[in-house]
């Protein structure tokens, strides 16, 4: 009954999804690409924030490390798909090299290395004229064309994005429910018991973000033909930021948590347009009070309001561990 | 020779200033178990707040220091931990490491939307005369920076070590439960630690400013270097805080001199990482050993 309900709403918001583009304007077509393709970037980081425990402040860089790869290769003609293998391979490796050192010592480490690693791939992008383009960047970068099925145009190139991010889900949702995954629930919610069961804590944190980083090579793999354009300020510090917000605000840990806080986090400018130069202060002080009030972000909020209004139901065999 | 001189004296006087940052994010950490990831806004903002008494309230400089210091000691003590630690506390660490992210980002804005974008000239609070030393051309500023940082580091540990109230918060940063049961008062204890926090990045702020400009975009280097300062130093001392800090301004200003400018930047992140690879306690940190 339940896994009806559940597969009815997935399908709906499917259908809502496909439905979602059609009619509007080119810039709006653009901002839901340009939604799904940050969802896709916070979905992974959401793995090793959410279900590992473990801070990274780089996803923005391995957006760029990605979307460099992707724009390099397909400007030298390598068709996008095999672009994009590379993109979210060369992710995967850097992001096991990044964290091997990090995760040797208990404590937010991670969350400094990181940080220290997106600093340093923004002067690199920045002063290596002769690979990125320097602060130019590179431009015209090629759309993919599948088949037939050419992106060129803002509408096609939207369902391209929904397929490659229906895609990525699909295969979280796998990585979340296999032993791997309840590996990193445990971690996080018990990391010395977890330990203690035999669970290898540094192997399981380091795999969980070094998949979270791939998953940010993908995302940039599909922002560089949807940008066309690409330019190291797209990957500093501040972008890391902007994605860890989408997975807190949405809800870290909760599966679709980082689809509706990446919707927040870019939709909310346009609308709070009105509010011009304060628009970052707003946000910012909306962030602590969801912290303060609910840490586990939009979802969590919904979650509470709605155990409010429903009855509480136990069952009878079950009502003394539920009185606990 | 002469120029090494002086590269090597205004890197310990940058140097000592960012220890000051290092410091409090130390004391913070050890108290409240927070990381403060906004440090480093905490010493960008003082500055405006002098620049305020200066400019819209017209207050002589000695007044305006005063002023600014009263307001970061409101503001970034006070206020930080009733209204940002205090009610997130319970929630756990990440929650709060998250909410000083943010609050980094609505300092940041504040400045820019109420004081202004462009960076603003800030008095130098010991003129700009130099010194000649052997051929090696010393600023006054640098050396009284240096002079003025260090003389507070070893005042606080001074406080720390010798009175009563600094051995009591010592006792609530090493175990609260303890400390409480031997008739410690842990809250006052731990508002004081985000006192001297304040007024120590009030401090590095009225050093820095002169050199920097007060920008509201200063936060930035200057936190990320405090938090690789004290985890280089050893993230449970306040000595090695002061020797990571110390470390940092060196090295960055040999390397600008003597290697190369396009990657300054790259090195403190670079040190951060060989440093966790070798030393992950910090150079002069004691492993904590593990806590079940």
């Amino acid at each position: 009954m339940k896994t009806w309900a559940t597969l009815a709403l997935l399908a709906l918001g499917l259908a809502a999804l496909i439905a979602a583009p059609i009619g509007q304007t080119h810039y709006i077509v653009y901002l839901l690409s340009s939604w799904l393709i940050f969802a896709t970037a916070a979905i992974g980081l959401n793995l090793t924030l959410g279900y590992a425990g473990q801070i990274s402040l780089a996803q923005a860089s391995f957006m760029g490390i990605g979307a460099y790869t992707a724009a390099l290769l397909t400007m030298a003609g390598v068709p996008w798909l095999i672009a994009a293998v590379a993109a979210v391979a060369l992710c995967f490796v850097v992001g096991l090299a990044l964290g091997f050192p990090a995760l040797r010592v208990q404590g937010h480490f991670l969350a400094f290395v990181t940080l220290a690693f997106n600093t340093l791939f923004f002067l690199v992008a920045r002063n290596e004229e002769w690979l990125t383009g320097g602060s130019y960047g590179l431009s015209g970068l090629p759309r993919p064309h599948f088949w037939g099925f050419d992106t060129a145009k803002n509408l096609p190139f939207y369902y391209f994005t929904l397929v490659a991010f229906v895609f990525a889900a699909v295969a979280m949702w796998g990585i979340v429910r296999s032993p791997w995954g309840r590996a990193f629930k445990a971690l996080r919610e018990n990391p010395i018991r977890a330990e203690s069961l035999g669970v290898d804590t540094r192997r399981i944190t380091l795999i969980a973000f070094a998949i979270g980083s791939a998953y940010g090579g993908f995302a940039g793999a599909l922002m560089s033909p949807l940008v066309q354009y690409i330019e190291p300020n797209s990957f500093a510090f501040n972008q890391s930021l902007r994605v860890l917000l989408m997975v807190v605000v949405g809800g870290a840990g909760a599966f679709f948590g980082p689809l509706l806080g990446a919707g927040v986090v870019i939709l909310l400018p346009e609308v709070l347009r009105f509010t011009e130069g304060y628009y970052l202060m707003i946000y910012a002080a909306a962030v602590i009070a969801l912290m303060v009030f609910c840490p586990t972000g939009l979802i969590g909020l919904g979650r509470r309001v709605v155990d409010r209004f429903r009855p509480k139901r136990a069952r009878s065999d079950l009502k003394l561990g539920a009185q606990l | 020779m002469s120029q090494f001189l002086q590269v090597l004296l205004s890197g310990l006087s940058t140097g000592a200033i960012y220890a000051l940052a290092a410091i409090g994010f130390t004391l913070v950490w050890q108290a409240a178990q927070t990381v403060n990831f906004a440090q480093g806004e905490f010493v960008m903002l003082p500055a405006f707040f002098v620049l305020i008494g200066l400019h819209w309230l017209h207050l002589p400089l000695w007044l305006s220091l005063l002023f600014g210091l009263a307001a970061a000691l409101l503001v970034l003590g006070v206020l930080f931990k009733k209204i940002v630690v205090e009610p997130m506390l319970p929630n756990g660490g990440m929650p709060l490491i998250i909410a000083t992210m943010a609050l980094s980002i609505l300092l940041k804005e504040g400045v820019k939307q109420f004081y202004g974008a462009e960076a603003q000239p800030f008095p130098s609070l010991f003129g700009q005369t130099t010194m000649n030393w052997d051929g090696a051309i010393v600023s006054v500023q640098d050396v009284m920076n240096l002079v003025v940082a260090l003389a507070v580091v070893a005042g606080l540990t001074f406080f720390l070590n010798r009175t009563r109230t600094g051995r009591c918060m010592q006792a609530c940063a090493q175990n609260p439960g303890v400390a409480q049961i031997l008739g410690v008062d842990i809250k006052r204890m731990t508002l004081y630690t985000f006192l001297i926090n304040a007024a120590l990045a009030a401090l590095a702020s009225f050093l820095i400013s002169p050199i920097y400009l007060a920008k509201f975009s200063n936060g930035e280097t200057l936190g990320l270097v405090a938090f690789i300062a004290a985890i280089v130093g050893g993230f449970n001392q306040i000595r090695g805080a002061l020797a990571g800090g110390l470390l940092i301004g060196v090295l960055d200003n040999l390397t600008a001199t003597y290697v190369t400018t396009e990657y300054r930047a790259a090195l403190p992140l670079v040190l951060l990482i060989i440093i966790i690879l070798w030393r992950p306690q910090g150079l002069l940190g004691v492993d904590e050993g593990r806590k079940v």
